[in-house]
This record gives C-alpha cells, sequence and structure tokens, in this order.
C-alpha cells in the first residue's frame, strides 16, 4: 500500500473537480503507483463531491485501473484468439516458471504482477505482451527470459 | 405562456397527439395501449437498457425502445407485430436466464415485475441457457435492513438511479463491464458499512427480489406464540393511509380502525400509537428549540447551534452522519418517536402496568426500512433493554394480515389500547413531508404566545405540499412574559423531503448561503408516507394520496395540537416532570456519531 500524499490535491489542481475529471485523475493515481487503494479513491470521491461507490464503478469498468495491489511491473498476456492460436499457453508458462506465481498474482517482492488482457492490436505479432506500458511481440520462451531478466535487473 | 407544439402519430393504427418531447410509451398510455416496461420508472429519468419495451417503428432498421424514443411527426408504431412479440419473448428470457428465479421462495413472489412478464412472455421451455450459477452470486445478508440479492439483479439499474437522483447518496453503482457488470457498492463491502443509509427506496423501485427488506415476520409470531411474553406493538404515522394498497384498496383510503383491530387479531397484547410519541417529540423537540434560540438570542453562547434540524428520520440521521458530521450538533437531541415509544415501553408503560421490562417485546410498524437499523443502534437501549425489538414495514405487517386469515375488508373499527394510545392531529401529519414543522409550531406558536397559530383551522399550509425544498417564516407577536425576547422574531423554517433536497438544504447552510432557525428534514420523497417499507409499487399521484389521506385523518381528530394530547400530559405529571427535564434527557435524547465516507 502506498500513500498519496498529495498526488490527489495535485491532479485534482491540474484536472479540475468536474465530472470528467475523475478519468484523467484515476490516471494519474495509477501512472504512479500501478493501481488505486481504496484510501485513493475515496480521497478523488471526496475531492469531485462524487460517491465512491461512483468512483470504484468507473474504476472497475478498465482494466487498466486496477484495484487490487499490483507489483512495480504488471505483465499483461494478450489471451485472445490470435496470440492463443500462436502459443500464449507457452508463454505464460514460461512467465510462471521464472516468476513462481500464477495469473493473477503479484511477486512476494511486490515486483511483478502476472495477468492476461484482450486483444492489444498485435495479431500479425503474436504472440504478445505488456510490461507496463511496453509491448513485447513474436515471444518465444527464450526471449521471455531475456526481457524478465532485464527487468529483475533493472 | 408559447403553447407546446403538439406531434400527431399513430400506434397500432390508432391516431393520437402529444405534446413534443413526449415518448411513444407516454403517447401509448393517453392511448390506453400497454407497453411493458422494467427499468422505466415515473420517479426515475430514462435508462432505455432492459429493452422490454421495445416497438416496430414503420420505415426503422431497428425496434425502438419506447420509453427513451422521442414521438416524431407522422410515427407510425406498432406496439403488438409479430417482430416485437418475438423481441420481447428473447429479452424476457434473456433477463431471466440469468435472474435466480426460485419464485415460489422470493419475498416478491406475486409482487414482482420480472415475474409478471414471465407469466405474459415466457411459458414452456426456456430457449436459453441459464446462467445463474455462473458467475459466483453473491447475497448480502449482513445489514439488518436491507438484503442485497446479486442473483436475482436483472442490472435495470433503477436502484443506481434511486440512490443517485432521488437521494444523493450514490452507496450502490454499476461497476465492472459485460457479463461481469453488476450493481455493488463501494469495492463490493457488505451494505452494512457503506453509506448507505437505509432509507429503502430502492427496495421500493426493484422489479424483483434483489434488493428488499430483511424481514422479522417470523420472530415477531414466535414472540406473539410466547405466553411468557407481553407484546406491545406501535403503529407509525404513515402506516394507517397505506396499509389497504396492500390488502386490496385503492391508494389513499384510511384503514386506522380497521388496523388496530386486525392487530388486536393477530395477538398482540396491547395495540398502541406512535403517534403517541410524536406528540412527545413535538414536546421535546419544541421545547429543544426554544431553550436553543433563548441561548442564542439572550444568552449569546456560541456552542448553542442554530439551525436545529428534526431527527425523526433514520434515513437523514445516517446521512448527515456520513456527510456532514461536522453539523450534527445542528441535529436535534430528540430520540425519533419510535424510539422514544420503545424507550416508555420498557419502563413507563412497565411501572404503570406492574410489568417486568424483561418480559415486554416491544414491535414497531414502520413505513421504514431504516428504522429496522435505527432500533440496533446500540445507543438505543437507555431502559436497559433494547428498546424496540423487531421493527416491521408495513408490507411485512400486510403479510401477517394474510397468514393470520383475516378477512380485512370486513372488519369492524377498534380504539387503540391505553396507555399511549392517545394522539392528536398533529401527530398523525408527521407521515406527510412538512408535518412535523407545522406540528412543532401549532404547539411551540401556542407556548410562546398563549394563542393558536394564525392559520385557518390550524391548517398551516405554506408548509405542504411536494415541492422538494420549502421555506416559510412566521413572525412571532405577542408573547408571553417568559417569552420576551422571541416578540417580532421572525422565525425562518425550510422543510426538505428526498435526501438530494436535504443535500441541497445543508449545502446551503454549511456555506452560509441560508440562515434558518428550524429545518424539517425527511429522508424519503414526500416523507414517511413514501417510505422504503411502504407498499409497491410507488410514484408521485400515489404518494399525493397518501398525503391526502394523511391531512384528512388530522381534520378527523378532536385534538389536534400535540400539547392538548391528555396521556401526554399525564406522562409529564407522572413520571416526566417537564419537558427536557433531567429524566427526559436520560431517555428520550441521544447522540450521533461521525460515520465513513464510502
Amino acid at each position: 500500500m502506498y500513500q498519496t500524499n498529495n498526488l490527489v490535491k495535485d491532479l485534482v489542481k491540474k484536472y479540475g473537480r468536474r465530472r470528467d475529471s475523475l478519468m484523467p485523475i484515476l490516471q494519474g493515481i495509477v501512472e504512479k503507483h500501478n493501481f488505486l487503494t481504496d484510501d485513493a479513491m475515496v480521497e478523488v470521491a471526496t475531492e469531485l463531491d462524487i460517491s465512491a461507490a461512483e468512483v470504484y464503478g468507473t474504476a472497475s469498468f478498465y482494466s487498466f485501473l486496477d484495484t487490487e495491489p499490483r507489483g512495480k511491473y504488471v505483465i499483461r498476456v494478450c489471451k485472445t484468439i490470435t496470440c492463443s492460436m500462436k502459443g500464449k499457453h507457452e508463454i505464460i508458462e514460461a512467465l510462471e516458471d521464472m516468476l513462481k506465481i500464477k495469473v493473477g498474482e503479484t511477486t512476494s517482492n511486490g515486483m511483478f504482477t502476472l495477468l492476461e488482457t484482450n486483444c492489444m492490436g498485435w495479431c500479425h505479432k503474436a504472440p504478445a505482451m505488456l510490461i507496463n506500458d511496453t509491448p513485447y511481440t513474436e515471444l518465444t520462451r527464450g526471449k521471455i527470459i531475456k526481457v524478465i531478466k532485464e527487468y529483475m535487473e533493472k | 405562456m408559447k403553447k407546446n407544439k403538439m406531434i400527431n402519430l399513430k400506434i397500432n393504427n390508432q391516431s393520437v397527439s402529444v405534446p413534443e418531447g413526449s415518448t411513444i410509451l407516454q403517447a401509448a398510455q393517453k392511448l390506453n395501449i400497454h407497453i411493458p416496461t422494467l427499468c422505466n420508472h415515473d420517479d426515475l429519468c430514462v435508462a432505455g437498457n432492459c429493452r422490454v419495451c421495445v416497438v416496430e417503428q414503420k420505415g426503422a432498421r431497428v425496434l425502438v425502445a419506447a420509453c427513451a424514443q422521442p414521438v416524431v411527426e407522422g410515427m407510425e408504431i406498432l406496439t403488438n407485430s409479430l417482430k416485437v412479440r418475438n423481441a420481447r419473448k428473447h429479452v424476457v428470457e434473456l433477463l431471466l436466464s440469468e435472474h435466480r428465479a426460485d419464485c415460489t421462495k422470493c419475498y416478491r413472489n406475486q409482487n414482482c415485475e420480472l415475474q409478471t412478464l414471465a407469466n405474459e412472455y415466457s411459458f414452456g421451455d426456456h430457449i436459453f441457457l441459464d446462467l445463474v450459477g455462473r458467475h459466483e452470486q453473491m447475497i448480502d445478508y449482513a445489514s439488518c435492513a436491507i438484503i442485497k440479492d446479486d442473483s436475482k439483479c436483472i442490472r435495470c439499474q433503477r436502484c443506481v438511479r434511486t440512490c443517485s437522483e432521488l437521494q444523493k447518496v450514490s452507496a450502490i453503482a454499476v461497476s465492472g463491464k459485460g457479463a461481469d457488470m453488476k450493481i455493488s457498492t463501494f469495492h463490493d463491502r457488505p451494505i452494512s458499512h457503506v453509506v448507505c443509509t437505509n432509507c429503502g427506496q430502492c427496495v421500493n423501485r426493484c422489479p424483483t427480489g434483489a434488493l428488499t427488506e430483511k424481514n422479522y415476520i417470523d420472530y415477531v409470531w414466535d414472540a406473539i406464540y410466547d405466553t411468557e411474553k407481553h407484546v406491545v406493538v406501535q403503529t407509525a404515522p404513515a402506516v394507517r393511509v397505506a396499509l389497504g394498497e396492500d390488502l386490496g384498496y385503492d391508494p389513499g383510503e384510511r384503514v386506522t380502525g380497521k388496523m388496530v383491530t386486525a392487530l388486536k387479531q393477530l395477538g398482540f397484547d396491547s395495540v398502541l400509537d406512535t403517534d403517541f410519541s410524536a406528540d412527545l417529540t413535538i414536546m421535546e423537540e419544541g421545547t429543544e428549540l426554544l431553550t436553543r434560540l433563548k441561548k442564542v438570542l439572550v444568552d449569546k453562547d456560541k456552542d448553542t447551534a442554530l439551525p436545529m434540524t428534526t431527527s425523526c428520520s433514520p434515513g437523514w440521521i445516517k446521512f448527515i452522519e456520513h456527510k456532514y458530521p461536522k453539523m450534527l450538533p445542528n441535529v436535534s437531541t430528540c430520540k425519533s418517536p419510535q424510539q422514544m415509544f420503545g424507550e416508555l415501553a420498557k419502563t413507563y408503560y412497565a411501572e404503570k402496568k406492574g410489568l417486568n421490562p424483561e418480559n415486554i417485546v416491544s414491535v414497531s410498524i414502520m413505513p421504514c426500512t431504516a428504522k429496522k437499523f435505527e432500533a440496533n443502534r446500540p445507543e438505543m437501549r437507555d431502559s436497559g433493554y433494547k428498546d424496540v425489538d423487531y421493527v416491521l414495514t408495513t408490507r411485512e405487517f400486510a403479510i401477517m394480515i394474510k397468514q393470520a386469515g383475516i378477512d380485512f375488508r370486513t372488519l369492524e373499527s377498534s380504539h387503540y389500547d391505553s396507555l399511549m394510545g392517545d394522539s392528536s392531529g398533529a401527530a398523525v401529519i408527521f407521515g406527510a413531508t412538512g408535518g412535523v414543522m407545522e406540528a412543532a409550531i401549532r404547539t411551540a406558536y401556542e407556548i410562546v404566545t398563549g394563542k393558536p397559530v394564525p392559520f385557518d383551522n390550524l391548517n398551516i399550509t405554506p408548509v405542504r405540499g411536494m415541492e422538494g425544498v420549502k421555506e416559510a417564516s412566521l413572525k412571532i407577536e405577542g408573547c408571553k412574559k417568559e417569552w420576551k425576547f422571541l416578540e417580532g422574531v421572525e422565525l425562518k423554517t425550510a422543510i426538505a423531503h428526498g435526501l438530494t433536497n436535504a443535500n441541497k438544504v445543508m449545502d446551503a447552510v454549511s456555506k452560509g448561503k441560508a440562515t434558518y432557525h428550524f429545518i424539517e428534514i425527511m429522508a424519503c420523497p414526500g416523507g414517511c408516507i413514501g417510505g422504503g417499507g411502504q407498499p409497491i409499487p410507488t410514484n408521485i399521484d400515489i404518494r399525493q394520496k397518501r398525503i391526502d389521506a394523511i391531512y384528512e385523518e388530522d381534520m378527523s381528530l378532536p385534538i389536534r395540537k400535540s400539547h392538548e394530547n391528555p396521556e401526554i400530559i399525564q406522562l409529564y405529571n407522572d413520571f416526566l416532570e417537564k419537558p427536557n427535564s433531567h429524566k427526559a434527557h436520560e431517555l428520550l435524547h441521544t447522540h450521533y456519531v461521525e460515520r465513513v465516507k464510502y
């Protein structure tokens, strides 16, 4: 868990208190902390004078506005048809072997979270995955080991 | 005034003209053509998400939702074509495929809009796979007032719109998307752990059994059958003008006398009236207001908060505890009539009747779901016992009457028992928005001036009516010696019903934009007559009829001022000494707590 300190207030200053300020504010928090804590959502609700349930409702609609704890690096493997046919299963296995976690889990050191995602538009270079905002394509077991090692050493 | 442009159209080949901006549904209603609806509700904005009301528009590519589509000149609509019937059947079947249809066990059996539609459109084999078990469905039993059962939810979002539009609470909102879309509280917490005020307006508008009150019918039967127990029952003012609706009467029928007889036949040992303690509330709250005015105007006491707000509505209390905790000192410390009654039942009543309070079971019949929460508040045990043991809604009470095989229509009228059964017209009007204000003014004005309020027949019409926020002021003239400091003071009041309106008033007060002395707030639209425990359905016409009945009841009573209720006079003489006495404070007043923001 994290403290938002003045982040929410700064974001509110930047984007305003209107109903349509909600999305950029939530994105701003996730950009910095990878996920939304309950406290952060309540803080946003109070600032915007809307209910916390509405903030949660909005956040839960978007896959990239996580409301559960996430690691520093969030890995999202495409689960849609093309990537599935091109060996997504093996990619997941490789990641699970390496990180010692299952899909949906976060490593105990808080570094990695492994998730699946819907189509990202990389079908022509399947299988594909994202680590935070960076796409990795035409994945193989070997490529996975190389990429993850780099992140581990960061 | 510019006349509204009229639009001409044909529905099922019948011509009709309606004002511009009307929907197809409204045009059809004018022709008495029934188009089924589910997500649509008269009190709420258009949603258009359930698709049950689809109709065929000649020349249009797809079917249109009658509740959402505005009329256009020359439009031709078919409401019962083959295409419409097939589509509607599929819509109903799809809704049913995601609905746990255990109708015979459901609390809403025979009063369920989905069930009614299923009767019309879906019989025989189901054409879609049953998807109820696909997701882990959550049933939230944790609250003592409201049960939320997602397995019966059809996601029409009436509850979400109710909570946001009428109440500005939004304890529930839409979360997730696609197949995972559901109605949830903040991060799916139990409804008892969030900002929900338990007002039950969502329960009144839920078309299925997804949101219901927690019912205590069997607990009450157990108490009645237990010969050791002395079971007293109190009935709130708004119950007598709405109970009939659940027993086959039209809205607005007063059934007070028959209701009392029915309670006696059910086996309650003593049938008493919350109206008695409503009169008592006026004595306590009126005195509290006058005392606060004196402290502020004469003693210049900076710690005394004005304006003072009423405290009868437990939905309102929980709302302010969550939303405006800094303004809690402004709320009257008086317990609600239900709780004052409960308190006295196990002290004063027990003493007078020579009963051991331990053997008294105190039941209340309320138009309200929030009263269930109120009765369970830890503060409500000043008698040394749980002051009110079980709270039943008007709906639960009607079920008990049916269970007992009572033919309500043929019942003779009877009177409430004594002690604590007498009441005044001022107490009855507690059930309507503006009623507490009117009752308080009738008494306070007379205490201060020695004269009745300067209104025809004591009817203080400026505080009545369905407007969301009402303001009224009254100049106090001809004060008695001890109240001279009020001479010429213009008493400023505001009345709000529905928490959205309450929020408007409190917002203005907290920002210093409005100066009032006294504010009446009721959580539910129309006041208690529109409470979350009242018969389903509800709409503005039904609520207006109940209000009309309340004022008729007031006019029909011989005593119409709280301070003239003989049992109240006796109570002060024999037990409480005087309003706001030390003993009254111990038993009849309370405090409030700050609550979470989610």
